[in-house]
């Protein structure tokens, strides 16, 4: 392949990639949790590290959250019903997904992933609080069967977020 | 607002004859009540401040702010642990600027003046511009009144004539025993902490981190996805007769329960997968073979809410977390979270320990969340009513529940004694007054 056509692929990649995490926002923001989640594998993880340890391995250290699609559909249930106090009523959100890139040399992807890199800023209305959560974006995104009304599957979400400490947001009851 | 003892009486009403008890919701709003709880409380009390194993080498320190002042707690070169302010001695920047690490010194950035870990003054670049009666001997790192030790949880207190630690823990030191056994080598504290905050009056959340009534209705959800998981019997267990409340003096307090979640210190849960059978099964045993069927059975299937006054909560739950509660204003409080676990356990341990710890604890948990609203909404109708009084009788007619407030009583009343200046509280409830319904 020429480097133009190399360039022209990569290119294509990075905008269905853009495409794809601009569209899972929007169904963030409109509180589409069901269908959020129907962009996730069966064998996902979603993991946010704790403020003080942006690196921090799941397995090994004290996150904020750290699910697996069982989990994680708890999570939407959760939000889904009128018990989740934090968020009902629902909170208005924007997110605002930027700065995406796909590293090649990303650690831990497994053939026929691809590794996405962006930065989230999210904002969150409710009760006359205003927060701001702003972050960078880790995912390992797998190709979706050609009949899937999206591009990829979610195998993994990261969200590393720039805030010191939760404060003084208090908690982190969206989905980011 | 200016207090005056008449006040104080008037915060709490503790009528043990009819069983009624009241805090006035001054309490949690005034700033006349924060300062005072600063001097009086905050000041007089043993506060928790870390973990033996956040600083187990010579040279690991950690700084932290103890009710409001920097510190860094720190084992020195020569083995020893201390606790010194975070302050040079020469014009008072912070001399230690990361959060952790392992140090030969500390060196101020502001005029280079260089600490031992031992806070030792060792270095002043030109020295010879002061006369000799600026003794660098005297100008070592100022520690901490006093600091002291239990089971490897150290405390410092800002008051020289506190009562030993091991006195004022009183009927506490069982429960911490009850954590500190938990793991054959000892405990420690895991990487990563739950730093967030609220709203709300610091004294909501410690009240909070011990009450079993709102567990049900609060935290619909989270049991709701312990049943999903094939558990359906989950918030049932607080309401069990084994389900009690402890008052263990000096305003300690406890909530000691039948776990209705999955606890990777040897509780199976269907969440936990078939394969983890065996190794709880052998946790378990080697529980028993240490410390007998009573004790094991007492660590591995019944959990407990530890109060350590006043703001230390040793929650032995669905995970094992040290939560740490610090006032800031009246209305709003910082919260930290730590995860501890046994020393050496398994990776596969370690990482149940932690999907438990993080489904329901925490600012991003399926429960936490809720307890912040719930606390904020208190601190709006408090705003709004803060002459009423807030009711904390449930229970007073009988022995204790877990689902009853004796443990938030056993707070109040040491509270009330602190801030009227009086030492510690009386805590016994004595004759129990009639039930509901029944006329006396």
């Amino acid at each position: 392949m020429s480097v133009a056509a190399a360039a022209s692929e990569t290119l294509l990649t990075r905008l269905a990639v853009e495409d794809f995490l601009y569209a899972e926002a929007a169904l963030l923001d409109a509180w589409r949790l069901d269908d959020w989640l129907a962009l996730f594998t069966e064998d996902c993880r979603y993991f946010i590290p704790a403020t003080d340890l942006p690196d921090g391995d799941p397995r090994a250290t004290l996150g904020l959250i750290d699910d697996d699609r069982a989990r994680l559909q708890g999570r939407v249930d959760r939000l889904n019903s009128a018990k989740a106090y934090r968020e009902f009523p629902w909170s208005r959100t924007t997110r605002l997904i930027t700065n995406v890139r796909l590293p090649a040399d990303a650690p831990d992807t497994a053939p026929g992933e691809l590794a996405v890199a962006a930065n989230c800023a999210a904002w969150r209305y409710r009760k006359g609080d205003e927060q701001t959560l702003v972050g960078a974006l880790e995912y390992r995104l797998a190709p979706a069967a050609d009949d899937a009304p999206a591009a990829f599957r979610i195998r993994s979400k990261r969200v590393v977020l720039t805030a010191e400490a939760l404060r003084p947001h208090g908690t982190l009851s969206i989905i980011l | 607002m200016a207090l005056d003892t008449q006040d104080l009486q008037d915060a709490v009403i503790d009528d043990r004859e009819r069983g009624v008890f009241r805090v006035k919701r001054t309490t949690m709003t005034a700033d006349a009540m924060w300062h005072l709880e600063r001097k009086r409380v905050f000041d007089q009390c043993w506060l928790y401040v870390g973990h033996t194993s956040e600083i187990a080498e010579p040279g690991d320190f950690v700084r932290r702010k103890v009710a409001g002042r920097p510190l860094v707690f720190v084992r020195g070169r020569d083995g020893e642990v201390r606790a010194f302010y975070n302050s040079c001695t020469h014009r008072g920047a912070r001399v230690c600027r990361q959060d952790h690490g392992n140090t030969k010194s500390f060196q101020c950035f502001y005029h280079a003046w260089t600490f031992s870990t031992e806070g030792k003054l060792v270095g002043i670049p030109d020295k010879e511009g002061y006369a000799h009666a600026v003794d660098p001997a005297e100008l070592g790192l100022r520690p901490v009144a006093r600091l002291a030790c239990y089971r490897d949880f150290w405390f410092v207190s800002f008051n020289p004539e506190v009562e030993p630690l091991e006195d004022y823990l009183a009927g506490a030191k069982e429960y911490i025993d009850l954590v500190a056994d938990q793991g054959a080598d000892g405990m420690c504290v895991l990487p990563g902490t739950h730093q967030y905050a609220c709203n709300a009056n610091w004294k909501l959340m410690v009240e909070n981190s011990v009450d079993g009534y709102h567990g049900a209705p609060l935290h619909h959800t989270y049991f709701a996805f312990l049943a999903s998981q094939g558990d359906d019997d989950g918030a049932k267990q607080l309401r069990s007769v084994e389900a009690r409340a402890y008052d263990l003096g000096n305003g300690h307090a406890v909530v000691d329960y039948p776990a209705p979640f999955p606890r990777a210190i040897a509780r199976w849960h269907p969440i936990y997968g078939e394969d983890a059978k065996d190794e709880l099964q052998g946790i378990r045993d080697e529980l028993v073979d240490r410390c007998g069927e009573e004790r094991a059975h007492r660590m591995a299937e019944t959990c407990r809410n530890l109060l350590i006054y006043p703001n230390l909560l040793l929650l032995d739950v669905a995970g094992l977390t040290l939560r740490t509660v610090w006032p800031v204003r009246p209305d709003y409080m910082e919260l930290t979270g730590y995860a501890l676990a046994p020393r050496g356990e398994s990776a596969a341990q370690t990482r149940r320990r932690l999907e438990g710890f993080n489904l329901f604890l925490g600012p991003g948990g399926l429960a936490t969340p809720d307890d912040i609203e719930a606390l904020e909404a208190c601190q709006e109708g408090f705003a709004a009513t803060a002459e009423d009084y807030s009711d904390i009788s449930r229970g007073m007619h009988r022995d204790a529940a877990t689902v009853d407030e004796l443990q938030m009583r056993a707070f109040w009343r040491e509270w009330q004694a602190n801030m009227l200046g009086l030492g510690h509280g009386a805590h016994d409830e004595g004759p129990k007054p009639a039930p509901a319904g029944v006329a006396s």
